[in-house]
């Protein structure tokens, strides 16, 4: 699983059937400092996550359609937390609380 | 998934079994800026509807081949929607 922030949403009329009326987020992927790495997914929420949060994302098929209770689909990349905290080395790097 | 834009379309009559009717664009992954990032890929088009200068999003690996009718085939890159807008939430 990856840590990212969500920074935008995607508007999608015409899209594969799996994603009516699903929420897509733009998240920019966090290194384990909890800065920015550069790179971004755009995932299906299953949570509710908002603008500015740290969230939790999965980017793999298998366990996305899982997640989303679907038997196939074109989709792999999922928000499936809200990060409250995130410690490494005995130090806070993320602390939303 | 990432975004990307539809630089041109791709003709093979000779194709892989399962890939008759498979509709192939050629399209060019972008960073969040939406600026051209890394190589061009060839993807085919999960929604049948997508052309040349279209912004719009691909799926990759193994999930690419679902996007298709038959999805037993040799698909690695798949547009699976087209981008109306990227809202900031900034």
């Amino acid at each position: 699983m990856k840590i990212g922030r969500v920074v935008g949403t995607v508007v999608s009329t015409i899209n594969a059937p799996v994603f009516d009326g699903r929420r897509l987020l733009l998240c920019d992927l966090l290194d384990a400092s909890g800065r920015p790495e550069g790179g971004y997914l755009i995932c299906v929420d299953t949570v509710g996550a908002g603008a500015g949060e740290a969230v939790l994302i999965l980017d793999e098929g298998n366990s996305a359609r899982l997640v989303l209770g679907l038997s196939a689909g074109p989709v792999r990349a999922v928000v499936v937390g809200i990060v409250d905290q995130l410690e490494v080395d005995g130090e806070l790097v993320i602390d939303e609380a | 998934m990432q975004l990307a834009r539809v630089t041109g379309t791709l003709v093979a009559s000779v194709k892989a079994d399962g890939l008759e009717g498979v509709k192939f664009l050629i399209v060019q992954p972008l960073d969040r800026q939406q600026q051209p990032e890394g190589h061009p890929v060839v993807a085919a088009d999960g929604v049948h509807m997508a052309g040349p200068g279209e912004l719009v999003y691909i799926v990759g690996a193994r999930e690419a081949a679902q996007a298709m009718p038959n999805t037993f085939v040799p698909v690695d890159h798949a547009i699976v929607g087209i981008v109306d807008a990227v809202e900031a939430l900034e």
